[in-house]
């Protein structure tokens, strides 16, 4: 593991000064990807500002919006009463990330920030409409996710809060990975003020997406007889032991099937 | 058997689970001694290359460094030797390279060690290693074993095509003439997926040398200390056994991969000599995957002919075997001794040929992994009968129970050389139809059927050869040293015992099951008892633990030398009691003179013995401490049999297992407990292989599935809560009439699974099934028959 300094931040615009005024810095905010990539030499960052202290974390619903702050574990947003009332599907998908010790420490803001393109929290940003908050702008989720591991996060920005809209009903099914248990296929689903929303992650090559064919073919009936059969487009898949494009592709079509069938 | 029962077939709680379990474990790792130093081996990135050049100068000078050495520093040095010598089929020995320690000329797989860096802190040694630079010249990469054996590119330029041998056993014209005339003949194409055997503790070794005594230490994470310091000081570094210890204190799961003698071993334990300082090296996770020895990984075509009612007439096979770059000490053996004489299995088939190839792959080396060959034997034969049973349309069972050995046919010569002593598989399989409610099988399918899922039922009846070996067996067939077990049993002046054998305890409980055994003999309480192991300079000698032989070879040593502590405490209480020797009865810990009631306790004799006041000291020495060494007539044969139930939803290929059922004849069961903890664990590597665990190489010799993101490892959640029983019947030539249970579940349970799959989707036109069935193989299988 390499050497880093490490210094902790006292709210998000603190962070973005001293992130900026480092050589090569990163902010830290539960550390799960974060620290294993520097284990294994893949990060080599020369200071960690860690978000503990900012003042960012916790979940609050107010009218149309579930807000969840940027260093809200996973283990609240699953287990938050406000939550699981509001938008039962995002809970849920909170619940079933990693493992224990993975959603003691890990963070909305830093799976966000991470865009892992196996990742779950951008299927529901994406399927849900969510709003980024950052110390600087809000960043609609649509413009949010740029490619693997890629976001339209400026240097030094950083992410203070989700907003999510609430949805008339919504769900995600993940069809995991069977050896990391990421998703090998993840679909988030959702008809609500953000319209008809399909976010498929583990599966395209950029990354999350919208599959518009099954949003519009949902348009005209939510229900899951409408995506019998379906597929994506297996060109647009992405390749690995696990799954071949051409399962992806089928997987897309099942699982998305299946969300809008388990939708509440 | 004392009050409280601690002796043979009580099912105490395992003595060393405290301290497992409170994290209060002495593993290698946890060991450091004064002044150590830090071993970080640089590994080869690539899987095949000439090494050019390899330039150090920058990492001897890197803060820290105390030494850096490649193979050139390491003259006199020996290579890692292999235990095991095969033969052509004409009679030429295998083609045996040379394993250097460190790379010599040529890099052969992703992960062979090129050079060591010497710090003295972990984090200086691998910082340093950064800074040394390497010329290679890359070369092809040999990894598809069908591919290698056409010759091209060699891994070792004395192996031809690859071949390290080509080896046979049967009689090749006599089982071609029953085929010809045969009435069915079932073919097959079978792989058994290699897999990574993922201890849960990564290896450990850590050298020492005292200059005073001029004595070496070796501290390592081993299944066989006494094997380790005889390969390592005759064969690689000529140092003496009396000036050598190896200790294996606790360790954490080895599953075959830590019987082996690693390079690494050897490169600390010189090093360290050469510096005059502790050196330790504790493997990282990613280390572990390319550089323990893999399993399995075998290509095989196998046919059965049959009769038309199903009676099996011959088997023939043709197997490649992949050894990787460099054999691993069993590694020969594993694919042929522990492969080929086990395709009988528990079926009378008279006549068989297999012919095994074995292949140099730039690939890790390939050696014995929980089940070791049988397994794969198993795989073969039970994938064979499955498929003979749906082609001429008989039941699974039937044709099983057709083709069984019967009871009174015992002791029964295979034709693949061995002789089975004892075995009753209509009873183990009477107990698996019932605790799998196997009549109840339609009505759950049909139910699953309504839920738009296929269910399917897999059989798997079984033998293994286990309790390696008979020495003058295992010497005829290659190998290069005895199979014995040995025991020395201390009893002290208050009559405590403390065992010292040449078993090792890396999960198997042998801390408790041995005590048992002197519960049993001697009637004292297994608090009472010390089994000590691990250490060659506290253990007289040992062959170590794998192949299931621990109990019926270890312990079957410490009853021989539990008995020779009885002959002389009779000896004693019989001056004692001033009684002849013939009139002393020995039972539950006490001595009487038979038909009168004097008697006397063990101890009182252990005490005897020490203080020799009233003592036939002219006919007995005193002291109370027995040796034995124990070399089995044969290899012990448990059996049994798994029967699998799968639930599969066809529109994801994601396989469930509903229901697993294990009956198992381990032979008599010293605790129930562990037998069922064995056959828990087992289950679930030999449901990996079959569902979840596949090595992936890619054609340039790169690990694919080098991480826990990529190898699916078995969890908790994949697995079912498993029906287990045991139906014992006695191994006729140990004295405990014990046959092993530590690889039955690797061996049995595979099969099952992979039938099981089999039998869902044979409606669907589905009849073979690769391993490991993850989702998408086995939505592609519906995929290509429908
Ligand atoms: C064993 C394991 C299993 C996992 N399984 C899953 C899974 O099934 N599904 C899944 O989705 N994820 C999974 N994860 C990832 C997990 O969810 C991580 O917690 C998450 O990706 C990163 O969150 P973190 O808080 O740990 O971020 P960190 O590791 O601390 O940071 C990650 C990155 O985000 C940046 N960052 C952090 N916070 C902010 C912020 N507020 N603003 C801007 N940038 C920020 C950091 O600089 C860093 O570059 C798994 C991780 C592990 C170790």
């Amino acid at each position: 593991m390499s050497e880093f300094n490490y210094a902790m931040a006292s709210s998000a615009d603190d962070a973005s000064t001293q992130v900026k005024g480092t050589g090569d810095g990163s902010l830290i905010a539960g550390g799960m990807t974060l620290i294993p990539s520097i284990k294994l030499g893949l990060a080599t960052p020369t200071d960690l500002i860690d978000l503990a202290g900012a003042g960012l974390s916790g979940i609050s619903v107010e009218g149309t919006t579930v807000t969840i702050g940027a260093m809200t574990r996973h283990v609240d947003v699953a287990s938050s009463k406000e939550v699981v009332n509001a938008v039962p599907a995002l809970s849920g998908m909170a619940s079933g990330i990693g493992d224990p010790q993975v959603r003691n420490r890990g963070t909305i803001g830093g799976s966000v920030a991470n865009n892992d393109p196996a990742a779950d929290y951008p299927a529901a940003c994406l399927g849900l409409g969510a709003t980024i908050q950052t110390n600087d702008r809000e960043i609609s989720a649509d413009d949010f996710f740029t490619g693997l591991f890629t976001t339209a996060l400026k240097e030094g920005e950083v992410i203070t809060s989700v907003g999510f809209p609430i949805p008339e009903r919504a769900a995600y099914v993940k069809f995991p990975n069977p050896a990391s248990r990421y998703a090998l296929v993840g679909v988030f689903v959702s008809d609500g003020p953000m319209g008809i929303r399909v976010a498929v992650t583990g599966a395209g090559i950029n990354g999350v997406y919208r599959e518009s064919s099954f949003e519009s073919a949902l348009s005209g009936a939510w229900e899951s007889a409408t995506l019998d059969g379906v597929k994506a487009d297996e060109s647009s898949m992405a390749s690995d032991i696990h799954a071949a494009a051409d399962y992806r592709a089928h997987l897309v079509g099942e699982i998305a099937r299946r969300a809008v069938a388990a939708s509440v | 058997m004392p009050d409280g029962n601690t002796g043979i077939g009580a099912a105490v709680k395992r003595k060393e689970d405290g301290r497992f379990l409170t994290g209060k474990g002495r593993f290698t790792d946890d060991i450091n001694r004064p002044n150590q130093t830090f071993a970080y081996f640089l590994r080869s990135s690539v899987a095949h290359a000439n090494i050019k050049n390899v330039d150090t100068s920058a990492a001897l000078t890197a803060e820290g460094v105390v030494a850096v050495y490649t193979n050139g520093d390491m003259e006199g040095v020996g290579g890692v030797p292999c235990g095991w010598g095969l033969t052509f089929q004409n009679g030429d020995p295998m083609v045996e390279p040379v394993h250097p320690i460190l790379a010599a000329g040529k890099v052969r797989h992703v992960g062979d060690p090129i050079a060591v860096v010497i710090a003295e802190t972990k984090k200086q040694a691998k910082a340093a290693a950064a800074l040394i630079k390497i010329d290679l010249e890359d070369l092809p990469a040999v990894v598809n074993m069908t591919n290698a054996v056409e010759g091209g590119t060699l891994v070792h330029e004395e192996a031809a095509n690859n071949i390290c041998y080509d080896w046979a056993i049967g009689d090749k014209d006599e089982v071609d003439k029953v085929f010809d005339g045969a009435d069915h003949v079932t073919s097959i194409e079978i792989i058994n997926n290699r897999l990574i055997p993922n201890a849960i503790e990564p290896r450990v070794a850590i050298g020492d040398y005292d200059a005073v005594s001029q004595k070496y230490t070796l501290y390592t994470s081993t299944q066989s200390p006494h094997v380790i310091r005889l390969l390592m000081g005759a064969f690689v570094l000529q140092i003496p056994e009396h000036k050598l210890r190896v200790v294996a204190p606790d360790v954490g799961g080895g599953f075959g991969s830590k019987t082996f003698h690693y390079a690494e071993e050897a490169m600390v334990t010189w090093a360290a000599g050469h510096l005059g300082r502790p050196v330790k090296w504790t493997a990282e996770r990613s280390e572990s995957f390319v550089s323990d020895a893999h399993g399995r990984d075998h290509v095989t075509t196998a046919e059965l002919a049959l009769s038309k009612d199903g009676k099996f007439l011959a088997l023939r096979e043709k197997t490649y075997a992949n050894m990787g770059a460099y054999l691993s000490t069993f590694g020969p053996a594993i694919a042929t001794y522990l492969h080929s004489t086990l395709l009988a299995g528990v079926y009378t088939t008279p006549l068989i040929y297999s012919n095994i190839i074995a292949v140099f792959t730039n690939t890790v080396a390939v050696d014995a992994y929980r089940g070791a060959g049988r397994p794969e034997a198993t795989y073969i034969l039970e994938r064979l009968v499955d498929r003979a049973a749906r082609e001429l349309g008989i039941d699974q069972v039937e044709i099983r129970r057709k083709n069984f050995i019967p009871p009174d046919a015992f002791p029964y010569q295979t034709p693949v050389a061995l002789e089975y002593d004892s075995g009753d598989y209509e009873a183990t399989l009477a107990s698996a139809l019932e605790g799998a409610d196997v009549d109840g099988f339609e009505a759950r399918k049909s139910k699953a059927a309504k839920n738009g899922k296929l269910r399917g039922v897999g059989y798997s009846t079984y033998v293994e050869a286990c309790g390696a070996a008979p020495s003058a067996v295992a010497g005829a067939l290659g190998a290069r040293a005895g199979l014995y077990e040995s025991a020395n049993v201390r009893v002290h002046p208050t009559g405590s015992v403390t065992v010292f054998t040449g078993s090792h305890s890396h999960g198997q409980g042998h801390e408790t099951a041995f005590a048992q055994l002197v519960s049993e003999q001697i009637g004292v309480d297994i608090d009472s008892v010390e089994i000590a192991h691990g250490d060659t300079d506290q253990v007289q000698f040992g062959m170590g633990t794998y192949a299931s032989r621990s109990l019926a070879v270890g312990g079957s040593a410490i009853v021989k030398a539990l008995d020779k502590i009885i002959d002389k405490s009779k000896k004693i209480a019989a001056h004692i009691m001033e009684a002849a020797e013939s009139d002393i009865e020995f039972e539950d810990g006490t001595f009487k003179v038979a038909g009168t009631d004097k008697s006397m306790g063990f101890g009182e004799v252990a005490l005897a013995a020490y203080v020799p006041h009233n003592y036939p000291l002219d006919v007995l020495e005193p002291g109370l401490e027995e040796s034995a060494f124990y070399d089995p007539a044969n290899f012990t044969y448990p059996a049994g049999c798994h029967i699998c139930e799968v639930e599969i939803d066809p529109t994801t290929g994601v396989v469930e297992i509903v229901n697993f059922t294990a009956a198992d004849d381990p032979g008599i069961v010293i605790n129930p407990i562990i037998v069922e903890g064995q056959i828990h664990g087992g289950v679930a590597q030999g449901i990996g292989q079959a569902l979840l665990e596949g090595c992936v190489y890619d054609d340039n010799g790169q690990l694919i599935t080098g991480t826990y993101m990529d190898y699916t490892m078995p969890r908790a959640d994949d697995l079912p809560s498993y029906v287990v029983s045991t139906e014992s019947s006695r191994c006729t030539h140990n004295p405990l009439g014990v046959k092993g249970v530590g690889e039955v579940g690797t061996i049995g349970a595979t099969p099952a699974v992979i039938n099981a799959i089999v039998d869902a989707l044979s409606e669907l036109g589905v009849t073979d099934m690769p391993m490991p069935a993850t989702p998408q193989t086995v939505w592609r299988a519906i995929q290509e028959a429908s």
